[in-house]
Order: C-alpha cells, then sequence, then structure tokens
C-alpha cells in the first residue's frame, strides 16, 4: 500500500531569462494504491506541470509546499531516486534519445529501478510480451528509443515501460492526445492490466473526457489555473462532458494564467 | 551583371601543392582554409619550425611477438620505397619527412595470410622537443592481415606513415592514439590501394591535447575498396582533428567513410573535414562519406565539413551527410525519470553511440579496453 501526499504545491516555471512565472498555486491531493484519479482541465491550467514537477524537471522550482510518498520527501530526491522509489512519469511528448536501443535502455531502467539485473532467462519473455501486448513490433526493441517512432509508438512504449518497471505510483500525462481509437484502446487496456496486477495508483491527466470510457477513475479533480476547483466521482466526468470547462475559467477570471510544458 | 573573363578556374584538392622540400610551403598563418579550425599555437613549435632537425627524443616501438610472414625494421632514408605512396601536401607533413632519421618499416610477404593481429605500439619520447617519424607499412599481393598501430605516452610529433596494399590484398588497420593527455601529433596517413585491394581503417582518437591526422587514400588501380572509419571523444580543452581526402582518380572503385564524434567539456573541440574527389576518369565510383557528432555538454564545439567534388556523372553513388546532435537536459530527464543515474545515462549515451564502430575492430581485447577507456573518460571529464 502506497501514498503519495501531494500538500500545498506551488511551483514556477523558470524562464530563459531567469525569471520565474508562479504555475501552480497550491495543490493539494492524495493517491493511494488502487485508485484512478483524473486531473481534468483545459489547456494551460497547469496539469503538466503538477505531472512534471512531481517527477522533478528541473525547468521547475518548487515555491512551496510538500510532496511524500509512503512519508519520504520527494521533493528533496533526484530525478532518478523518485523513479526508484517507485514514482513513474508516461510523458506527453516522450524525446528521442540517440544512440541507445530500447531493449538496452529498457534493461538498464530495469536493473536501476530493482537494483539488480533482471534474469536473463525470462526477460527476453518479459519484454516481448509487454510489447506485444501493447500492439508493438518487437522488432522495435532493436532502434533507437524513441527514434522515428509515430506518436501512437511513443504512447505505446510509455506504457510498456508502465509494464515493466512496476512503480508503486503513475502519472500519466495526456496519453491519450493524439491516439485514434484503437490505439487510445490498446494503451487504456495495458493500464488497467497494470493496475489489476500490481495494484498501482493512477493519475490520469487529460484534457478530455475520451479516455474515461476505458480506464474508470474513481475520483475526478477539475483543475483550472493551476489549482483543483471542484472535485467528485466519475459522475463529475460526466458533467464535464456534457458542460465543458467553461463556467470554471470564468469563475477564476484568470484567463491564460499558464503556459504548461 | 559583370563576367570575368580572365578569372581562374577554381582551385580543386587534385591541384594541391606537392612537395617533399619544407621550403616550398609557405609560412603558416592560420588563415589557410586547411589549417583555419587548428589552434597553431598549441602545436609546440611544429607550426614554425623551419629546419627539420628533431630537437626532442625519438618515439620508440614497441612490438610483441610476430607471426609468420610479417617482418618489422629501420630502414634508412635511402629506402627507395620511402615516399612513393605519399608527397606531402602541407608545411608540417613535408617537415616531418625531411625531419626523420629511420623509417619503421612494417611488411607482410606476399600472400601471408598471419592467424594473429600484428600488434605495434608507439611509445611517445616526452612532450619536450620535437620529434619526427616515419612508418612504410607494405602488405603484399593477396596477403590478408590485422595491424593494430597504437600511440602512447606523450610527445610533440610529426609523422608520416605511408600504406602500400598490393594487389587482392585485404588489411585491416586500426590506429589508435590514446597519448597522454599533453601530447601534440601531427600526423599523415597515405593509403595506396593495389587492384582489387581492400581496406577496413578504424582510427580512434582519445587522448592528446592537439591530435590532428589527415588521411588520404588514392587507387594505384581499379576494384579497390576503402572503408575509412573513425572514432573520437574530445574531453575539457582536446582539440581532436580529422581530415580525409579520398581521391578517386580510377574507375570502379569504391569507398566509405564513417566518423563519428563525442565531446565534452569546456573547450572540447574536434574538427572532421571529408574531401572526397572523384575524378572524369574514375567512372563507376561508389561513395558515401558520414560524419556524426554528440555534444554531451556546453562549451564544447564540433565543426564538421563534408566536401564531395565530382568530375563525371557516370558514377555508382556518391553521397555525404553530417549529423551533430545534442545529449540534453531533456534526454537526461528522459533516462534519469526511468531510475537511471546521471552518470549511468550518459554512458548509455556514450556506448550506444560508439557501439558499431567499436564493432568493426576485430580483437576483442582492444574492443573491450577502448570501450573501458572511452568511460574511464566520461567519468573523469564529468567529475
Amino acid at each position: 500500500m502506497s501514498v503519495l501526499e501531494i500538500r500545498d504545491l506551488q511551483v514556477s516555471v523558470k524562464l530563459p531569462e531567469g525569471e520565474l512565472k508562479p504555475i501552480l498555486a497550491g495543490v493539494t491531493l492524495t493517491v493511494r494504491s488502487g485508485e484512478t484519479h483524473a486531473i481534468m482541465g483545459p489547456n494551460g491550467s497547469g496539469k503538466s506541470t503538477l505531472a512534471y514537477s512531481i517527477a522533478g524537471h528541473p525547468k521547475y522550482e518548487i515555491t512551496g509546499g510538500t510532496v511524500t510518498l509512503d512519508g519520504q520527501d520527494v521533493l528533496a530526491m533526484t530525478v532518478d531516486e523518485r523513479a526508484r522509489a517507485g514514482l513513474f512519469l508516461a510523458m506527453q511528448y516522450p524525446v528521442e534519445v540517440p544512440g541507445v536501443s530500447v531493449a538496452n535502455f529498457l534493461r538498464t531502467a530495469k536493473t536501476a529501478i530493482d537494483g539488480e539485473a533482471p534474469k536473463l532467462r525470462t526477460w527476453g519473455a518479459d519484454l516481448k510480451g509487454a510489447m506485444e501486448r501493447l500492439g508493438m513490433d518487437p522488432a522495435f526493441a532493436q532502434r533507437n528509443v524513441n527514434e522515428g517512432f509515430s506518436g501512437g509508438e511513443k504512447k505505446r512504449h510509455e506504457i510498456v515501460q508502465l509494464e515493466l518497471l512496476k512503480p508503486k505510483i503513475a502519472i500519466l500525462d495526456e496519453t491519450d492526445s493524439g491516439l485514434d481509437v484503437d490505439a487510445l484502446r490498446v494503451v487504456s487496456e495495458g493500464v488497467n492490466r497494470v493496475k489489476e496486477t500490481t495494484g498501482i495508483g493512477t493519475l490520469l491527466i487529460t484534457h478530455y473526457t475520451r479516455i474515461l470510457r476505458y480506464i474508470k477513475p474513481d475520483f475526478v479533480h477539475v483543475f483550472v489555473a493551476g489549482k483543483i476547483v471542484e472535485e467528485g466521482g466519475p459522475e463529475l466526468a460526466e458533467k464535464l462532458e456534457a458542460e465543458g470547462y467553461e463556467h470554471y475559467v470564468a469563475d477564476v477570471q484568470q484567463p491564460g494564467v499558464a503556459t504548461a510544458a | 551583371m559583370t563576367t570575368l573573363a580572365n578569372s581562374a578556374p577554381p582551385k580543386t584538392k587534385s591541384q594541391a601543392l606537392r612537395s617533399y622540400d619544407v621550403a616550398d610551403f609557405p609560412a603558416l598563418t592560420g588563415l589557410e582554409e586547411e589549417w583555419r579550425f587548428t589552434p597553431l599555437k598549441r602545436l609546440r613549435g611544429l607550426a614554425t619550425e623551419t629546419v627539420p632537425a628533431a630537437t626532442g627524443a625519438a618515439p620508440k616501438y614497441e612490438l610483441p611477438t610476430l607471426p609468420a610472414g610479417v617482418t618489422v625494421t629501420s630502414v634508412g632514408r635511402d629506402d627507395a620505397r620511402l615516399g612513393s605512396v605519399l608527397t606531402p601536401f602541407d608545411r608540417i607533413s613535408a617537415l616531418a619527412y625531411a625531419g626523420f632519421e629511420n623509417a619503421t618499416l612494417i611488411k607482410v610477404a606476399n600472400e601471408a595470410t598471419p592467424a594473429e593481429p600484428i600488434q605495434v605500439r608507439l611509445v611517445g619520447g616526452g612532450a619536450e622537443g620535437i620529434a619526427y617519424g616515419h612508418t612504410f607499412v607494405e602488405i603484399g599481393a593477396l596477403a590478408e592481415a590485422t595491424l593494430i598501430l597504437e600511440h602512447t605516452g606523450s610527445a610533440t610529433l610529426a609523422d608520416n606513415v605511408e600504406i602500400s596494399v598490393g594487389s587482392g590484398a585485404h588489411l585491416t588497420l586500426v590506429t589508435v592514439a590514446d597519448w597522454a593527455r599533453d601530447a601534440v601529433q601531427a600526423q599523415h596517413l597515405k593509403f595506396r590501394l593495389g587492384r582489387d585491394a581492400k581496406v577496413l581503417h578504424v582510427q580512434v582518437s582519445l587522448g592528446g591535447d592537439l591530435v590532428r591526422q589527415y588521411t588520404s587514400v588514392e587507387y594505384a588501380d581499379r576494384g579497390g575498396d576503402m572503408s575509412a572509419y573513425g572514432l573520437y571523444f574530445a574531453t575539457e580543452g582536446q582539440h581532436l582533428e580529422h581530415r580525409l581526402l579520398v581521391d578517386h582518380a580510377v574507375p570502379d572503385c569504391r569507398s566509405y567513410v564513417g566518423y563519428r564524434g563525442a565531446l565534452q567539456g569546456e573547450q572540447a573541440h574536434t574538427v572532421w573535414v571529408g574531401d572526397v574527389l572523384i575524378r572524369a576518369e574514375a567512372t563507376g565510383t561508389d561513395t558515401y562519406e558520414i560524419n556524426r557528432n554528440l555534444l554531451l555538454s556546453d562549451g564544447a564545439r564540433a565543426d564538421s565539413v563534408p566536401n564531395l567534388e565530382i568530375e563525371t556523372g557516370e558514377v555508382a553513388g556518391a553521397g555525404h551527410a553530417s549529423a551533430t546532435g545534442r545529449f540534453d537536459d531533456e534526454h537526461l530527464f528522459y533516462l534519469m525519470a526511468r531510475g537511471i543515474p546521471e552518470d549511468e545515462a550518459r554512458k548509455l549515451v556514450v556506448r550506444g553511440f560508439f557501439a558499431e564502430l567499436l564493432a568493426k575492430i576485430p580483437v576483442p581485447e582492444l574492443h573491450d579496453r577502448l570501450g573501458d577507456v572511452i568511460e574511464a573518460r566520461l567519468q573523469g571529464a564529468s567529475a
């Protein structure tokens, strides 16, 4: 049983000129093992900033609040320590890494997370199986990480990693964006499978309600202008689908406050 | 619009001055196209020296037991082979040619096929004073051999290496510049390939303060096949320069040039200039050259200039490419977000970048050792 606790988190983005631009205005949220939380909000509301600042991207500076995983101070950890502690971020725009094959990358990551090299006897089959279940040709294992992958292939590759690395808490940053219905179903099934087998806690960040037909949230949080403005159960997603974000944005009266990653 | 009726035709690589006499080459200013990337001041006198007399200790050659059919001997300046393959085309090469006392001759007999690689190690005599060197590699007709030529220790060295590959011979040559950090070397390697000769050259440059290598290739007859690979890794303050000239002057020959370099640290500088010349008579030529560089940190600079000069349309293939990529914070974040520590992430990227080239080295012991040297440099530089 793991608990990710985010308390009054305030985050600014570092601009190229060195200035800080506030994005998150105090976010409080608790994600436990087995729970699926959907964070929904309009573009630019700071959803991705929440995801990347929890993962430790150097572009963001934490200006207030705390994040703990099972009581440990996540904000004091380096990026790799956070991953080894059990956090996983499925990225919206995974980068291409020159010169590193998918097979080599995944084995190195698995070794780092587990603290020991995966058993040769079973690793090959695990890797091949995970790729096949996500509809990825296992031949991709020999390609460089994300190099020449389509948008959909990159997202599938993120979920392959989720399945192999078995984190405690996963943050899925707009994993649904850019996917056609078939790919969305395959990716969603992957996330559901990981939840069933490992009891992972999930923070699902999305702009659209479409993915919530495939991944059922236990909680829905509406995110506007850097904070949570309404919370509820799955029924809140249906309300959003019908009404959109307009009246939340109007209430907050801070249009265009943030340009999130 | 004006036309200059009497303007000279564009100077091509084939018209470059060639001479054994230092005095034929004007003093270097650093403004020459050939020298514009090279910090002449750091050549420790090699750029300004006018008297071709060594002032430093000559490098020593260390030889293991040589396989049958292979001899390594010292020959005097009067040996008729010397200068038969290489005519210096720059001032420092001419200086080295005039300045060496004895040449080292590495000879593989006709049709000899030594099972073991020939390993020759050149140990510099110290950075104090200038040393000159000359090596002649003679691969007999139909011979098949692997030669490793390693450079270690410290030196201020200008040297020429002539490599004559007989008809139908196959040579795998690995040259390694694993110099001490303060070494300076300006080297010119010249290959001449006989009919149907096949050469695989892997040039590895890791050490030294300033290492400048010129590799030129010519074909004596049809069917020659040259693969020139290079691997270099410059760390803080190092200047590693590689220039190539592949001169296709006879029909039906092939060349492939593939160099990869990594750079890390302030003022790490690499230069790669690849010239491929396909003359009018060289129909049926098949050539491709590519240079890739990987910048691992800010403050490093990679210059990369591929040049292809084609005087005939009847070629089997001709192409060039150059790409410089940056391993930046986003790559690092991605790998670290999967639990991989920073130093391991860099290792992963560099290992992957060089893997394909290291695999060309047919001696497992050397292959592994170079892999270790590269990783150690990566750590040393990031410390």
